[in-house]
């Protein structure tokens, strides 16, 4: 819809989802352009924490953040978010905070938050696509307790699931999509295709675009450019809106670069063409938008604003995330199980005498 | 459809595929958020028959029919009990639950824990398992350590129609996940089962034969060849007492340690190759807790540590009574 130069001009492709964009004001226009810059900065800060010893891993954002903003704000709040692991800004305009990310990759738990209490937006899961199969089946739960497809779209419920190129590989990607369509769940995936899984370029990964998989599965499948947050925001819409309304799942190929390495123990340079760097880093999603909307008449003073406000966020969670203390000891026993097991407590007590013992010694 | 068989009546004679039935009849009637999963579950039955007439009087939404996926199986399971369901999963046979097992181990078992409790997992995984019915490749595998072995996950086994009847449903009625190893071989045999009652906790084991000389313990199909064992020892002056393990994990030690204290004498049983098993296990804990009780050492009658053997070898690969009256000799010659 939008091109690289940042000039509106949708494709003949485009056009069944044009209509979508009507729901968007330019205040929501701003809120998109904001979201993307600060999520920039805070994943710049963030890998920074990461060099410096303060996380045990930072996994970047960087360059997919049309693809994560323009489909998460097509999310509404009954809606349930599978994230995979790198959908940082997702979590943030679904509520999360994002130090609760932080202490995940400080080391401090195996989750972070709990999901109903933050937009629905769930725990990231580190093998890939294990979620696709969980989101799937939170679908059919909706679907089993009556929470969708009930013709009222302020309340009928559906879910979005993130994944990536590389997880399109996996048996749990495709048995979800065999599932999905088999009960006809109310769902999206949204597959961001950044091009490069670590270091396996897509061309590994499958010889016919992602998309078009969609129609062996039995559900229809779109490609959109990941960089352009309108597109990303109107297909994500309607295929939603499709979901929640009954009309079964559908699969979203987002085009977009990993525009930063995989992780922060990753080393892009060893297997990446810089001139393939340098043709994404061309149609980057945030300057692309930046002049959409000067052409809009957006004022210079909005980006200047936004630009501190980024750098303020960056800073705040810098500070918050040196902050992060605990977790206790016992959160090693307390919640492998949900009813008491002999084992785990004979071991927890053990372990604070044995620690105990120590203490002893001193005094 | 068969008839829905009648649990008001004080008890019944039953084959274990009833008597499981039964319980998740019952499990079904007083839980609406209980569902069925698997392969083959719905105007089938199940290929053991177990689920058979469940679809006819529940319905299609309580009784899935799924793609034959296991992983698909186990992951959807997954996210149904995050909405709030109490998926109880059928894998078809043991030899089929390692395509499900990644999602087992990596994420059901740990979901509680990387939630920080903020969730409960009331997933029932049924597996048949072992050998003793002359199958193929893949249909008599006795998997049961690798679950045990798994942080998070509860593993049982019944040995008995009346355990299976009560323990389904104490396995569906716990916030955990439980793996519920159904041991294919003692599917038809019948037994009583009394509705009125359990009578034993679902991680508790049981003494099922009093007796002197030498303790051996077993779980699933092992227990009848404990009691035919015992019954044969009778014959040469030998007094055995048979303990059921009922649960693989956690274990209840109290009924084991209390037996040996008795006889000072252990023999651990289990169909599953003993290399880092079950027997290995029970073996090493009552070496570090009842040393000196012990008059002899722990030994382990188990599958040899090789595949499964085609079947028309399985009566040498199986631990019989015999074999476990040749290691029961070893610890009363000490």
């Amino acid at each position: 819809m939008i091109s690289p130069t940042g000039v509106f001009e949708p494709n003949a492709a485009a056009e069944e989802f044009l209509p979508y964009l009507d729901r968007l004001t330019e205040a929501d226009y701003r809120r998109f352009y904001r979201d993307m810059v600060v999520v920039r900065k805070f994943d710049t800060e963030a890998a920074n924490l990461q060099r410096q010893g303060q996380l045990a891993l930072w996994v970047p954002s960087h360059g997919q953040e049309a693809a994560q903003v323009g489909s998460a704000y097509a999310t509404r709040p009954q809606d349930h978010v599978f994230p995979s692991y790198r959908e940082h800004v997702v979590g943030m305009i679904r509520g999360l905070d994002v130090v609760d990310i932080l202490r995940m990759l400080r080391g401090v738990t195996l989750g972070g938050w709990v999901p109903e209490e933050h937009g629905n937006f769930h725990l990231y899961t580190l093998v890939l696509a294990s979620q696709t199969l969980h989101s799937t089946g939170y679908a059919m739960g909706m679907q089993l307790d009556g929470s969708t497809a009930t013709g009222n779209a302020e309340t009928d419920q559906a879910v979005i699931v993130y994944y990536g190129d590389g997880a399109s590989s996996q048996g749990d990607a495709n048995e979800a999509l065999v599932f999905a369509a088999s009960y006809q769940t109310p769902q999206v995936f949204f597959l961001q295709n950044n091009h490069w899984a670590i270091s396996v370029p897509v061309a590994r990964q499958s010889r016919t675009p992602l998309y078009l998989r969609a129609a062996g599965f039995g559900m229809p499948g779109t490609q959109i450019d990941g960089n352009d947050v309108l597109a990303s925001f109107a297909v994500t819409a309607k295929s939603m809106d499709d979901a929640r309304a009954g009309h079964g799942p559908s699969l979203i190929e987002a085009l977009t670069y990993r525009v930063g390495a995989h992780t922060t123990a990753d080393d892009p340079t060893k297997y990446r063409d810089p001139e393939e760097l340098a043709y994404w880093v061309a149609r980057d999603p945030i300057v692309r938008f930046r002049s959409y909307l000067k052409g809009l008449g957006v004022e210079q003073q909005f980006l200047d604003d936004v630009d501190d406000e980024a750098a303020d966020f960056a800073a705040g969670a810098r500070r918050r995330a040196l902050e992060i203390t605990g977790p206790e000891q016992s959160v090693i026993f307390d919640n492998v199980y949900a009813e008491p097991h002999p084992l785990v407590a004979e071991q927890k007590a053990w372990l604070e005498r044995y620690e105990a013992s120590f203490d002893e010694g001193k005094n | 459809m068969t008839a829905a068989l009648d649990t008001s009546v004080a008890s019944a004679s039953l084959p274990m595929t009833k008597a499981l039935n039964a319980g998740l009849r019952r499990a079904m009637l007083d839980d609406p958020k209980v569902l069925l999963m698997g392969e083959d579950i719905g105007p089938l039955g199940g290929v053991f028959r177990v689920t058979e007439g469940l679809i006819a009087e529940f319905g299609d939404k309580r009784v899935l029919d799924t793609p034959l996926a296991e992983s698909g199986i186990i992951g959807t399971a997954i996210g149904l009990a995050m909405r709030g369901f109490r998926p109880v999963c059928e894998i078809q046979f043991d030899g089929f639950v390692f395509p499900g097992f990644d999602q087992i181990t990596s994420q059901l078992a740990r979901m509680r824990n990387r939630h920080e409790g903020g969730l409960i997992m009331p997933v029932v995984i049924r597996i048949p398992y072992g050998g003793h019915i002359g199958s193929i490749e893949h249909h008599q595998e006795s998997p049961e350590a690798y679950f045990a072995h798994t942080p998070g996950l509860r593993v049982v086994s019944p040995s008995n129609p009346h355990d299976a009847y009560w323990m389904m449903q104490e396995a569906i009625a716990s916030d955990d996940p439980v793996i519920f190893f159904e041991p294919k071989s003692r599917y038809w045999p019948k037994g009583e089962v009394r509705f009125d009652e359990s009578g034993t906790p679902l991680h508790a084991s049981r003494i099922v034969r009093a007796g002197t000389d030498v303790t051996v313990v077993g779980h699933g199909a092992m227990v009848s060849v404990l009691l035919q064992a015992a019954e044969l020892a009778t014959a040469e002056g030998i007094s055995l007492e048979v303990i059921d393990l009922r649960s693989i994990s956690p274990i209840d030690y109290r009924p084991i340690l209390g037996s040996v204290q008795k006889t000072g004498r252990l023999v651990v049983t289990q169909e599953a190759p003993g290399f880092v098993s079950v027997g290995s296990e029970i073996a090493a804990t009552v070496a570090e807790r009842s040393f000196y009780t012990l008059e002899a050492p722990v030994l382990r009658v188990s599958g040899f540590d090789t595949p499964f053997p085609p079947a028309a070898v399985e009566t040498h690969f199986l631990p019989s009574p015999d074999r476990v009256l040749e290691a029961v000799d070893r610890v009363l010659a000490y």
